[in-house]
Protein backbone atom coordinates (compact mmCIF):
# COMPACT_ATOMS: atom_id res chain seq x y z
CA UNK A 1 0.00 0.00 0.00
CA UNK A 2 0.91 3.43 -1.18
CA UNK A 3 1.88 5.37 2.25
CA UNK A 4 0.26 8.35 0.59
CA UNK A 5 -3.04 8.18 -2.08
CA UNK A 6 -4.31 11.31 -3.57
CA UNK A 7 -6.66 9.78 -5.32
CA UNK A 8 -8.80 11.96 -8.26
CA UNK A 9 -8.02 15.26 -6.25
CA UNK A 10 -10.03 18.22 -7.63
CA UNK A 11 -10.47 21.73 -6.04
CA UNK A 12 -12.10 24.94 -7.14
CA UNK A 13 -12.86 27.89 -6.29
CA UNK A 14 -15.72 29.74 -7.46
CA UNK A 15 -15.24 28.95 -11.14
CA UNK A 16 -11.65 28.95 -11.40
CA UNK A 17 -10.20 24.99 -11.17
CA UNK A 18 -6.91 24.89 -9.68
CA UNK A 19 -6.72 21.01 -9.45
CA UNK A 20 -8.41 18.56 -11.59
CA UNK A 21 -8.45 15.31 -11.01
CA UNK A 22 -5.27 14.56 -10.03
CA UNK A 23 -4.38 11.14 -9.55
CA UNK A 24 -0.80 9.79 -8.27
CA UNK A 25 0.63 8.23 -5.05
CA UNK A 26 3.66 8.08 -2.94
CA UNK A 27 5.21 5.13 -1.42
CA UNK A 28 7.43 4.73 1.85
CA UNK A 29 10.53 6.20 1.39
CA UNK A 30 10.49 7.88 -1.91
CA UNK A 31 11.00 11.80 -2.91
CA UNK A 32 8.49 12.95 -4.94
CA UNK A 33 9.07 16.31 -6.47
CA UNK A 34 6.13 18.69 -7.40
CA UNK A 35 6.99 21.09 -10.46
CA UNK A 36 5.10 23.33 -12.96
CA UNK A 37 4.66 26.84 -13.53
CA UNK A 38 3.18 29.37 -11.78
CA UNK A 39 -0.63 28.84 -11.01
CA UNK A 40 -0.27 24.92 -12.14
CA UNK A 41 -1.83 24.40 -8.64
CA UNK A 42 1.24 23.00 -6.77
CA UNK A 43 0.71 24.58 -3.36
CA UNK A 44 -3.01 24.20 -3.29
CA UNK A 45 -2.57 20.49 -3.75
CA UNK A 46 -0.29 20.93 -0.47
CA UNK A 47 -2.12 22.56 1.23
CA UNK A 48 -4.84 19.77 0.63
CA UNK A 49 -2.51 17.20 1.95
CA UNK A 50 -1.81 19.61 4.71
CA UNK A 51 -5.47 20.15 5.74
CA UNK A 52 -5.67 23.65 5.08
CA UNK A 53 -7.94 23.26 2.45
CA UNK A 54 -10.77 20.47 1.71
CA UNK A 55 -11.13 19.29 -1.73
CA UNK A 56 -14.14 19.76 -3.79
CA UNK A 57 -14.06 16.06 -4.58
CA UNK A 58 -11.56 13.27 -4.58
CA UNK A 59 -9.57 12.18 -1.45
CA UNK A 60 -6.33 12.22 0.13
CA UNK A 61 -5.30 8.66 2.06
CA UNK A 62 -2.62 8.33 4.50
CA UNK A 63 -1.83 4.70 4.92
CA UNK A 64 -5.33 4.06 3.02
CA UNK A 65 -7.26 6.02 5.36
CA UNK A 66 -9.28 8.43 4.18
CA UNK A 67 -8.10 12.11 5.62
CA UNK A 68 -11.39 14.12 4.67
CA UNK A 69 -11.95 16.59 7.42
CA UNK A 70 -9.11 16.66 9.00
CA UNK A 71 -7.55 19.65 9.99
CA UNK A 72 -3.95 20.62 10.18
CA UNK A 73 -2.84 20.16 13.52
CA UNK A 74 -4.47 16.73 12.94
CA UNK A 75 -2.48 16.04 9.81
CA UNK A 76 0.31 17.16 12.03
CA UNK A 77 -0.24 14.56 14.40
CA UNK A 78 -0.89 11.98 12.16
CA UNK A 79 3.22 12.55 10.42
CA UNK A 80 2.30 14.88 8.12
CA UNK A 81 5.02 17.92 8.50
CA UNK A 82 5.00 20.85 6.08
CA UNK A 83 7.42 23.64 5.86
CA UNK A 84 5.73 27.17 4.10
CA UNK A 85 6.61 29.20 0.86
CA UNK A 86 7.25 31.83 2.75
CA UNK A 87 9.10 31.65 5.99
CA UNK A 88 6.98 31.37 9.08
CA UNK A 89 8.51 31.32 11.82
CA UNK A 90 7.75 32.19 15.85
CA UNK A 91 9.52 35.29 15.71
CA UNK A 92 9.41 35.78 19.31
CA UNK A 93 10.80 32.28 20.52
CA UNK A 94 14.19 31.53 20.83
CA UNK A 95 15.50 29.16 17.84
CA UNK A 96 15.35 26.35 20.59
CA UNK A 97 12.00 26.99 21.57
CA UNK A 98 10.57 26.95 18.53
CA UNK A 99 12.12 23.74 17.85
CA UNK A 100 10.80 22.44 21.36
CA UNK A 101 7.46 23.21 21.03
CA UNK A 102 7.44 21.99 18.08
CA UNK A 103 8.60 18.25 19.48
CA UNK A 104 6.33 18.56 22.20
CA UNK A 105 3.75 17.26 19.84
CA UNK A 106 0.66 15.76 20.48
CA UNK A 107 1.94 13.74 23.26
CA UNK A 108 3.25 16.72 25.63
CA UNK A 109 0.44 19.17 24.24
CA UNK A 110 -2.60 17.42 24.62
CA UNK A 111 -1.95 15.97 27.88
CA UNK A 112 -1.82 17.17 31.37
CA UNK A 113 1.86 18.00 31.06
CA UNK A 114 1.37 20.77 28.63
CA UNK A 115 0.75 22.83 32.34
CA UNK A 116 4.14 21.60 33.29
CA UNK A 117 7.25 23.62 33.30
CA UNK A 118 8.89 22.68 29.77
CA UNK A 119 12.37 22.63 30.76
CA UNK A 120 12.89 19.05 32.21
CA UNK A 121 12.30 16.69 29.06
CA UNK A 122 15.38 15.06 28.36
CA UNK A 123 14.04 12.55 25.42
CA UNK A 124 12.87 15.69 24.54
CA UNK A 125 16.12 17.69 25.01
CA UNK A 126 17.88 15.36 23.08
CA UNK A 127 15.52 15.00 20.26
CA UNK A 128 16.24 19.07 20.03
CA UNK A 129 19.69 18.77 20.15
CA UNK A 130 20.09 16.48 17.46
CA UNK A 131 18.05 18.27 15.33
CA UNK A 132 19.52 22.13 15.48
CA UNK A 133 22.99 19.90 15.13
CA UNK A 134 21.70 18.16 12.17
CA UNK A 135 20.37 21.79 10.84
CA UNK A 136 23.48 23.71 11.59
CA UNK A 137 20.98 26.27 13.77
CA UNK A 138 23.04 24.55 17.01
CA UNK A 139 24.96 28.14 17.46
CA UNK A 140 22.11 30.28 17.05
CA UNK A 141 19.61 28.44 19.10
CA UNK A 142 19.49 31.45 21.77
CA UNK A 143 18.96 34.13 19.33
CA UNK A 144 15.24 35.35 18.44
CA UNK A 145 13.54 33.40 14.83
CA UNK A 146 12.68 36.85 14.04
CA UNK A 147 16.38 37.84 14.11
CA UNK A 148 17.28 35.19 11.24
CA UNK A 149 18.80 35.41 7.81
CA UNK A 150 16.02 33.61 5.05
CA UNK A 151 19.08 30.66 4.72
CA UNK A 152 18.61 30.09 8.35
CA UNK A 153 14.56 30.44 8.66
CA UNK A 154 14.53 27.80 5.72
CA UNK A 155 16.68 25.26 8.25
CA UNK A 156 14.87 25.80 11.11
CA UNK A 157 11.27 25.65 9.36
CA UNK A 158 12.65 22.15 8.52
CA UNK A 159 13.50 21.49 12.18
CA UNK A 160 10.40 22.26 13.33
CA UNK A 161 8.51 20.13 11.04
CA UNK A 162 11.26 17.15 11.52
CA UNK A 163 11.28 17.64 15.03
CA UNK A 164 7.49 15.89 15.16
CA UNK A 165 8.91 13.08 13.85
CA UNK A 166 6.93 13.07 10.62
CA UNK A 167 5.87 10.36 8.19
CA UNK A 168 5.88 12.33 5.68
CA UNK A 169 7.93 15.68 5.02
CA UNK A 170 6.35 18.60 2.89
CA UNK A 171 8.27 21.49 1.50
CA UNK A 172 7.55 23.75 -0.15
CA UNK A 173 9.45 25.85 -2.16
CA UNK A 174 12.99 25.11 0.23
CA UNK A 175 14.83 26.99 -1.52
CA UNK A 176 12.95 29.97 -2.64
CA UNK A 177 14.35 33.51 -1.72
CA UNK A 178 17.91 32.16 -0.50
CA UNK A 179 21.23 32.96 -2.82
CA UNK A 180 23.78 30.53 -3.79
CA UNK A 181 25.47 30.75 -0.17
CA UNK A 182 22.79 29.29 1.54
CA UNK A 183 21.51 26.76 -0.74
CA UNK A 184 24.43 24.63 -0.11
CA UNK A 185 23.66 23.44 3.20
CA UNK A 186 20.22 23.66 2.62
CA UNK A 187 20.19 20.69 -0.29
CA UNK A 188 22.92 18.85 1.90
CA UNK A 189 20.08 18.99 4.61
CA UNK A 190 17.35 18.01 2.44
CA UNK A 191 19.26 14.94 1.15
CA UNK A 192 20.23 13.67 4.66
CA UNK A 193 16.50 13.83 5.75
CA UNK A 194 15.57 11.50 2.76
CA UNK A 195 18.67 9.28 2.78
CA UNK A 196 17.63 8.83 6.50
CA UNK A 197 14.43 6.91 4.69
CA UNK A 198 12.19 9.95 5.55
CA UNK A 199 9.39 9.97 2.62
CA UNK A 200 9.88 13.75 1.26
CA UNK A 201 7.40 15.68 -1.14
CA UNK A 202 9.03 18.50 -2.70
CA UNK A 203 7.10 21.39 -4.43
CA UNK A 204 10.08 23.32 -5.98
CA UNK A 205 9.89 26.48 -8.67
CA UNK A 206 13.70 25.52 -9.25
CA UNK A 207 13.51 22.75 -11.37
CA UNK A 208 17.16 21.67 -12.00
CA UNK A 209 16.91 21.14 -8.09
CA UNK A 210 13.79 19.05 -7.81
CA UNK A 211 15.59 17.15 -10.82
CA UNK A 212 18.43 16.11 -9.20
CA UNK A 213 16.88 15.32 -5.41
CA UNK A 214 13.96 13.50 -6.26
CA UNK A 215 13.08 10.04 -7.55
CA UNK A 216 10.07 10.82 -9.61
CA UNK A 217 8.88 13.92 -10.77
CA UNK A 218 5.15 14.65 -10.62
CA UNK A 219 4.19 18.03 -12.96
CA UNK A 220 1.34 20.11 -12.70
CA UNK A 221 -0.35 22.15 -15.52
CA UNK A 222 -3.03 24.53 -15.09
CA UNK A 223 -4.42 21.81 -12.54
CA UNK A 224 -3.47 18.35 -14.53
CA UNK A 225 -1.36 16.34 -13.98
CA UNK A 226 0.52 16.23 -17.30
CA UNK A 227 3.77 13.37 -16.03
CA UNK A 228 4.25 11.43 -13.49
CA UNK A 229 7.51 10.27 -14.07
CA UNK A 230 11.60 9.39 -12.84
CA UNK A 231 13.84 12.75 -13.64
CA UNK A 232 15.42 11.69 -16.80
CA UNK A 233 11.71 10.87 -18.27
CA UNK A 234 10.14 14.10 -17.39
CA UNK A 235 13.08 16.03 -18.57
CA UNK A 236 12.58 14.67 -21.99
CA UNK A 237 8.67 14.21 -21.81
CA UNK A 238 7.74 16.55 -25.00
CA UNK A 239 4.21 17.87 -23.13
CA UNK A 240 6.20 19.08 -19.79
CA UNK A 241 8.84 20.72 -22.15
CA UNK A 242 5.96 22.36 -24.35
CA UNK A 243 3.79 23.02 -21.28
CA UNK A 244 6.75 24.09 -18.81
CA UNK A 245 10.09 24.91 -19.95
CA UNK A 246 9.44 26.00 -23.43
CA UNK A 247 11.94 24.78 -26.35
CA UNK A 248 14.48 27.42 -25.33
CA UNK A 249 14.59 27.25 -21.82
CA UNK A 250 14.54 23.48 -21.80
CA UNK A 251 17.42 23.47 -23.66
CA UNK A 252 20.05 25.63 -21.56
CA UNK A 253 17.68 24.06 -18.24
CA UNK A 254 18.47 20.05 -19.44
CA UNK A 255 21.73 21.23 -20.14
CA UNK A 256 22.10 22.92 -16.29
CA UNK A 257 20.83 19.76 -14.31
CA UNK A 258 22.62 17.40 -16.66
CA UNK A 259 25.63 18.90 -15.28
CA UNK A 260 24.52 18.80 -11.79
CA UNK A 261 22.94 15.09 -12.11
CA UNK A 262 25.88 13.99 -13.64
CA UNK A 263 29.14 14.77 -12.87
CA UNK A 264 28.30 14.98 -9.41
CA UNK A 265 25.41 13.19 -8.56
CA UNK A 266 25.70 13.58 -5.35
CA UNK A 267 27.17 17.04 -4.43
CA UNK A 268 26.24 20.48 -5.45
CA UNK A 269 27.81 21.41 -8.43
CA UNK A 270 31.98 22.56 -7.61
CA UNK A 271 33.20 26.00 -8.41
CA UNK A 272 34.16 25.23 -11.68
CA UNK A 273 31.01 23.38 -13.02
CA UNK A 274 27.99 26.20 -13.78
CA UNK A 275 26.42 27.06 -9.97
CA UNK A 276 22.83 26.58 -9.02
CA UNK A 277 20.73 29.42 -10.51
CA UNK A 278 19.36 30.99 -7.30
CA UNK A 279 15.49 30.42 -7.59
CA UNK A 280 14.24 33.80 -8.07
CA UNK A 281 15.87 33.98 -11.51
CA UNK A 282 13.99 31.23 -12.88
CA UNK A 283 10.38 32.25 -11.60
CA UNK A 284 8.62 32.90 -15.12
CA UNK A 285 10.08 30.36 -17.83
CA UNK B 1 -2.96 57.05 55.83
CA UNK B 2 -6.11 55.21 55.28
CA UNK B 3 -6.59 57.68 51.78
CA UNK B 4 -3.06 55.61 50.53
CA UNK B 5 -4.98 52.80 51.26
CA UNK B 6 -7.67 53.40 49.64
CA UNK B 7 -5.91 54.20 46.23
CA UNK B 8 -3.17 51.11 46.96
CA UNK B 9 -6.37 48.65 46.33
CA UNK B 10 -7.44 49.96 44.10
CA UNK B 11 -4.40 50.02 42.37
CA UNK B 12 -4.07 46.75 43.06
CA UNK B 13 -7.01 45.24 41.36
CA UNK B 14 -6.31 47.22 38.08
CA UNK B 15 -3.68 45.36 38.08
CA UNK B 16 -5.07 42.16 38.78
CA UNK B 17 -7.23 43.28 35.54
CA UNK B 18 -4.22 44.29 33.65
CA UNK B 19 -2.52 40.91 34.34
CA UNK B 20 -4.98 39.01 33.84
CA UNK B 21 -6.07 40.93 30.47
CA UNK B 22 -2.37 40.42 28.97
CA UNK B 23 -3.11 36.56 29.37
CA UNK B 24 -5.17 37.23 26.04
CA UNK B 25 -3.54 40.09 24.56
CA UNK B 26 -0.26 39.74 25.20
CA UNK B 27 0.17 36.27 25.32
CA UNK B 28 -2.11 35.07 22.68
CA UNK B 29 -2.45 37.91 20.36
CA UNK B 30 -5.95 38.28 20.70
CA UNK B 31 -7.61 41.99 20.77
CA UNK B 32 -10.27 42.28 24.08
CA UNK B 33 -11.69 45.00 25.01
CA UNK B 34 -13.88 43.22 27.34
CA UNK B 35 -12.07 43.18 30.53
CA UNK B 36 -14.62 45.25 32.40
CA UNK B 37 -17.13 43.15 31.64
CA UNK B 38 -15.84 39.74 33.45
CA UNK B 39 -14.40 41.83 36.51
CA UNK B 40 -18.23 43.27 36.45
CA UNK B 41 -19.86 39.67 36.50
CA UNK B 42 -17.41 38.84 39.66
CA UNK B 43 -18.50 41.83 41.15
CA UNK B 44 -22.31 41.59 40.70
CA UNK B 45 -22.41 38.12 41.50
CA UNK B 46 -20.72 38.76 44.87
CA UNK B 47 -22.83 41.18 45.64
CA UNK B 48 -25.90 39.23 44.88
CA UNK B 49 -24.48 36.61 46.85
CA UNK B 50 -23.26 38.10 49.81
CA UNK B 51 -26.25 40.41 50.07
CA UNK B 52 -29.37 37.95 49.13
CA UNK B 53 -27.90 34.54 49.84
CA UNK B 54 -25.24 35.94 53.27
CA UNK B 55 -22.88 33.99 51.31
CA UNK B 56 -19.53 34.56 53.29
CA UNK B 57 -16.87 36.78 50.93
CA UNK B 58 -14.65 34.31 51.10
CA UNK B 59 -17.42 31.98 49.27
CA UNK B 60 -17.86 34.45 46.98
CA UNK B 61 -13.98 34.79 45.69
CA UNK B 62 -14.13 30.94 44.25
CA UNK B 63 -18.03 31.63 42.95
CA UNK B 64 -16.91 34.79 41.04
CA UNK B 65 -13.63 33.39 40.08
CA UNK B 66 -16.10 30.01 38.50
CA UNK B 67 -18.75 32.40 36.75
CA UNK B 68 -16.66 34.83 35.56
CA UNK B 69 -14.51 31.92 33.61
CA UNK B 70 -17.75 30.78 32.14
CA UNK B 71 -18.55 34.05 30.72
CA UNK B 72 -14.81 33.75 29.04
CA UNK B 73 -15.53 30.68 27.54
CA UNK B 74 -18.19 32.06 25.77
CA UNK B 75 -15.82 35.04 24.20
CA UNK B 76 -13.31 32.21 23.57
CA UNK B 77 -15.78 30.31 21.72
CA UNK B 78 -16.83 33.38 19.57
CA UNK B 79 -13.36 34.49 19.34
CA UNK B 80 -12.27 31.33 17.09
CA UNK B 81 -14.92 32.40 14.62
CA UNK B 82 -14.23 35.93 14.00
CA UNK B 83 -11.16 37.26 12.74
CA UNK B 84 -9.21 39.68 14.87
CA UNK B 85 -10.20 42.77 13.73
CA UNK B 86 -14.21 42.04 14.02
CA UNK B 87 -13.17 40.26 17.32
CA UNK B 88 -12.15 43.74 18.42
CA UNK B 89 -15.74 45.10 17.48
CA UNK B 90 -17.36 42.29 19.08
CA UNK B 91 -16.07 42.72 22.64
CA UNK B 92 -17.12 45.97 22.64
CA UNK B 93 -20.30 45.29 21.78
CA UNK B 94 -19.97 43.09 24.61
CA UNK B 95 -19.69 45.56 27.41
CA UNK B 96 -23.16 46.91 26.42
CA UNK B 97 -25.17 44.24 26.44
CA UNK B 98 -23.11 43.16 29.47
CA UNK B 99 -24.00 46.57 31.38
CA UNK B 100 -27.66 46.53 30.05
CA UNK B 101 -28.02 43.39 31.62
CA UNK B 102 -26.92 44.70 35.05
CA UNK B 103 -29.14 47.45 34.35
CA UNK B 104 -32.45 45.85 33.10
CA UNK B 105 -32.39 42.95 35.02
CA UNK B 106 -33.93 42.80 38.72
CA UNK B 107 -31.78 40.42 39.77
CA UNK B 108 -28.68 42.88 39.67
CA UNK B 109 -30.71 45.50 41.35
CA UNK B 110 -31.66 47.31 37.72
CA UNK B 111 -30.43 50.70 37.71
CA UNK B 112 -29.59 51.43 41.38
CA UNK B 113 -27.58 49.28 41.47
CA UNK B 114 -26.61 46.72 44.15
CA UNK B 115 -25.97 48.63 47.42
CA UNK B 116 -25.08 47.39 51.25
CA UNK B 117 -23.01 44.75 50.40
CA UNK B 118 -21.74 43.56 53.99
CA UNK B 119 -17.80 43.58 54.72
CA UNK B 120 -15.71 41.04 55.12
CA UNK B 121 -14.86 39.11 57.69
CA UNK B 122 -12.27 37.26 59.14
CA UNK B 123 -11.98 35.10 62.46
CA UNK B 124 -14.85 37.53 63.85
CA UNK B 125 -12.45 40.83 62.75
CA UNK B 126 -14.29 42.82 60.21
CA UNK B 127 -12.22 44.28 57.01
CA UNK B 128 -10.61 47.73 57.46
CA UNK B 129 -8.93 48.86 54.58
CA UNK B 130 -5.55 47.53 55.47
CA UNK B 131 -7.00 44.12 55.35
CA UNK B 132 -8.65 45.02 51.93
CA UNK B 133 -5.33 45.95 50.75
CA UNK B 134 -3.57 42.75 51.83
CA UNK B 135 -6.32 40.26 50.40
CA UNK B 136 -5.79 42.67 46.61
CA UNK B 137 -1.98 42.04 47.02
CA UNK B 138 -2.28 38.41 47.99
CA UNK B 139 -5.13 38.46 44.77
CA UNK B 140 -2.11 40.12 42.44
CA UNK B 141 0.55 37.20 44.05
CA UNK B 142 -2.10 34.78 43.14
CA UNK B 143 -2.99 36.31 39.01
CA UNK B 144 0.85 37.31 38.83
CA UNK B 145 2.25 33.85 39.86
CA UNK B 146 -0.24 32.13 37.88
CA UNK B 147 0.73 34.41 34.53
CA UNK B 148 4.64 33.56 35.15
CA UNK B 149 4.63 30.20 35.62
CA UNK B 150 2.15 29.75 32.33
CA UNK B 151 5.14 31.45 30.55
CA UNK B 152 7.13 28.76 31.43
CA UNK B 153 5.05 25.77 30.73
CA UNK B 154 4.41 24.39 27.38
CA UNK B 155 0.84 25.60 27.08
CA UNK B 156 2.28 29.08 27.45
CA UNK B 157 4.73 28.72 24.68
CA UNK B 158 2.16 27.28 22.66
CA UNK B 159 0.09 30.67 23.62
CA UNK B 160 3.20 32.55 22.23
CA UNK B 161 3.50 30.62 18.99
CA UNK B 162 -0.60 30.93 18.41
CA UNK B 163 0.26 34.92 18.81
CA UNK B 164 3.12 34.87 16.56
CA UNK B 165 1.81 32.54 13.44
CA UNK B 166 -1.59 31.04 14.18
CA UNK B 167 -0.97 28.78 10.82
CA UNK B 168 2.83 27.66 11.81
CA UNK B 169 1.19 26.50 15.08
CA UNK B 170 -1.35 24.99 13.23
CA UNK B 171 1.02 23.04 11.27
CA UNK B 172 3.28 21.43 14.10
CA UNK B 173 0.21 20.09 16.10
CA UNK B 174 -0.81 23.23 18.58
CA UNK B 175 -4.51 22.44 19.38
CA UNK B 176 -5.06 26.55 18.57
CA UNK B 177 -8.87 26.49 19.56
CA UNK B 178 -9.04 25.13 22.94
CA UNK B 179 -5.41 26.35 23.73
CA UNK B 180 -7.51 30.06 23.07
CA UNK B 181 -10.75 29.32 24.95
CA UNK B 182 -8.21 28.11 27.80
CA UNK B 183 -6.56 31.68 27.40
CA UNK B 184 -9.87 33.44 27.28
CA UNK B 185 -11.12 31.98 30.82
CA UNK B 186 -8.37 32.20 32.75
CA UNK B 187 -7.87 35.94 31.76
CA UNK B 188 -11.89 36.45 32.39
CA UNK B 189 -11.70 34.23 35.99
CA UNK B 190 -9.43 36.14 37.12
CA UNK B 191 -10.75 39.62 36.32
CA UNK B 192 -13.91 37.92 38.16
CA UNK B 193 -12.16 37.13 41.19
CA UNK B 194 -11.10 41.05 41.43
CA UNK B 195 -14.77 41.74 41.23
CA UNK B 196 -15.45 39.69 44.39
CA UNK B 197 -12.84 42.14 46.02
CA UNK B 198 -14.10 45.38 44.51
CA UNK B 199 -17.62 44.34 45.49
CA UNK B 200 -17.39 44.21 49.42
CA UNK B 201 -14.82 47.36 49.15
CA UNK B 202 -16.41 49.93 47.68
CA UNK B 203 -20.13 48.39 49.36
CA UNK B 204 -21.89 49.07 46.07
CA UNK B 205 -22.14 47.69 42.70
CA UNK B 206 -23.88 49.88 39.77
CA UNK B 207 -23.98 49.44 36.04
CA UNK B 208 -21.94 52.41 35.24
CA UNK B 209 -18.82 50.95 37.16
CA UNK B 210 -18.12 48.83 34.63
CA UNK B 211 -18.79 49.55 31.29
CA UNK B 212 -16.27 50.03 27.65
CA UNK B 213 -14.46 52.91 29.50
CA UNK B 214 -13.17 50.81 32.26
CA UNK B 215 -12.19 48.34 29.44
CA UNK B 216 -10.16 50.60 27.48
CA UNK B 217 -8.72 52.32 30.88
CA UNK B 218 -7.39 48.39 31.24
CA UNK B 219 -6.36 47.98 27.61
CA UNK B 220 -4.56 51.50 28.13
CA UNK B 221 -2.98 50.37 30.71
CA UNK B 222 -1.05 47.47 29.42
CA UNK B 223 -0.15 48.91 26.14
CA UNK B 224 1.39 51.75 28.08
CA UNK B 225 3.31 49.31 30.43
CA UNK B 226 4.29 46.73 27.26
CA UNK B 227 1.81 43.71 25.85
CA UNK B 228 3.57 40.67 26.29
CA UNK B 229 5.53 41.27 29.88
CA UNK B 230 4.45 41.04 33.53
CA UNK B 231 6.60 44.07 34.43
CA UNK B 232 4.80 45.55 31.54
CA UNK B 233 1.28 44.93 32.73
CA UNK B 234 2.19 45.97 36.31
CA UNK B 235 4.09 49.25 35.73
CA UNK B 236 1.15 50.41 33.52
CA UNK B 237 -1.36 49.85 36.49
CA UNK B 238 0.63 51.53 39.38
CA UNK B 239 1.36 54.65 36.87
CA UNK B 240 -1.75 55.36 35.08
CA UNK B 241 -4.14 53.89 38.34
CA UNK B 242 -1.69 56.61 40.24
CA UNK B 243 -1.80 59.53 37.73
CA UNK B 244 -5.39 60.64 38.34
CA UNK B 245 -4.88 60.50 42.10
CA UNK B 246 -1.60 62.41 42.09
CA UNK B 247 -2.81 65.08 39.90
CA UNK B 248 -6.21 66.15 40.24
CA UNK B 249 -6.29 67.83 36.65
CA UNK B 250 -5.71 64.00 35.17
CA UNK B 251 -8.60 62.85 37.34
CA UNK B 252 -10.84 65.40 35.23
CA UNK B 253 -9.51 64.77 31.93
CA UNK B 254 -8.78 61.28 33.05
CA UNK B 255 -10.34 59.41 29.32
CA UNK B 256 -8.39 62.02 27.63
CA UNK B 257 -5.07 62.01 29.36
CA UNK B 258 -5.41 58.19 28.74
CA UNK B 259 -6.42 58.40 25.56
CA UNK B 260 -3.31 60.91 24.90
CA UNK B 261 -0.88 58.90 26.37
CA UNK B 262 -2.07 55.71 24.35
CA UNK B 263 -1.95 57.61 20.89
CA UNK B 264 1.52 59.15 21.73
CA UNK B 265 2.55 55.35 23.30
CA UNK B 266 1.25 53.36 19.54
CA UNK B 267 2.88 56.38 17.76
CA UNK B 268 6.72 56.32 19.45
CA UNK B 269 6.71 53.16 21.41
CA UNK B 270 4.29 50.90 20.40
CA UNK B 271 6.58 48.14 22.78
CA UNK B 272 5.35 50.16 25.66
CA UNK B 273 7.21 51.83 28.88
CA UNK B 274 8.53 47.95 29.84
CA UNK B 275 7.60 45.79 26.86
CA UNK B 276 10.71 43.68 25.29
CA UNK B 277 12.57 45.96 23.11
CA UNK B 278 11.22 48.98 24.79
CA UNK B 279 13.87 51.99 24.84
CA UNK B 280 13.95 51.48 28.47
CA UNK B 281 14.70 47.60 28.37
CA UNK B 282 17.36 47.79 25.88
CA UNK B 283 19.09 50.61 27.77
CA UNK B 284 18.61 48.09 31.03
CA UNK B 285 20.41 45.28 28.94
CA UNK B 286 23.11 47.89 27.37
CA UNK B 287 24.03 48.91 30.76
CA UNK B 288 23.96 45.77 32.00
CA UNK B 289 26.32 44.17 29.66
CA UNK B 290 28.87 46.93 29.81
CA UNK B 291 29.15 46.42 33.46
CA UNK B 292 29.74 42.72 33.23
CA UNK B 293 31.99 42.78 30.21
CA UNK B 294 34.97 45.02 31.70
CA UNK B 295 34.86 41.57 34.45
CA UNK B 296 36.25 39.73 31.60
CA UNK B 297 40.24 39.75 31.12
CA UNK B 298 39.97 37.41 27.72
CA UNK B 299 39.42 39.85 24.64
CA UNK B 300 36.97 38.76 22.36
CA UNK B 301 36.75 36.23 19.41
CA UNK B 302 38.16 38.70 17.39
CA UNK B 303 41.24 39.69 19.71
CA UNK B 304 39.12 42.91 20.74
CA UNK B 305 37.96 43.63 24.22
CA UNK B 306 34.59 44.53 23.76
CA UNK B 307 34.43 45.53 27.48
CA UNK B 308 34.33 49.35 28.19
CA UNK B 309 37.46 50.96 28.82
Amino acid sequence: MALLEIDHLTVRFGGVTALDDVNFTVDEGEFVSIIGPNGAGKTTLFNVIAGVRQPTAGKVRLRGRDMHGAHPARMSHLGVRRSFQVARPFRSLTVNENVRVAAAGQRILYSQRAFALRGRDRVLNATVESLLAQTGLSGSRRRRAGELNIGELRRLEIARALAGNPDVLLLDEPAAGIGADGLRPLVGLIKAVSAGGLTVLLVEHYVGLALSLSDRVVVLDEGHLIANAAPDEVRHDERVISAYLGKSASARDEERSSTSAETQPSDLPGPQSPPLEPPSTKRAP
Amino acid sequence: MSYIVVVAVTVAIYAILVVSLNIVVGYVGQPNLAQSVFFGIGAYFSAVFSTRYHLSFWWTIPIAFVIAGAAGLLLGAISLRLREDFLAVTTIGLNFVVVAVFQYVAFFGGAVGIYAIPLPSIGGHVFTNNDFLIVALLMLLLTVGTSAYLQRTWFGVSLFAIRDDEQAAASIGIPIASYKVLAFVLSAAFAGMAGSLYAPFMSTVTPGSFGFTESVVVLAMLIFGGLGTIRGALIGAVILGTLPEAFRFISNYRLLTFGLILLLMLRFQPEGLLGDGSLIVRGVQRLWHSMRAPRSVMPGKDGISHGAP
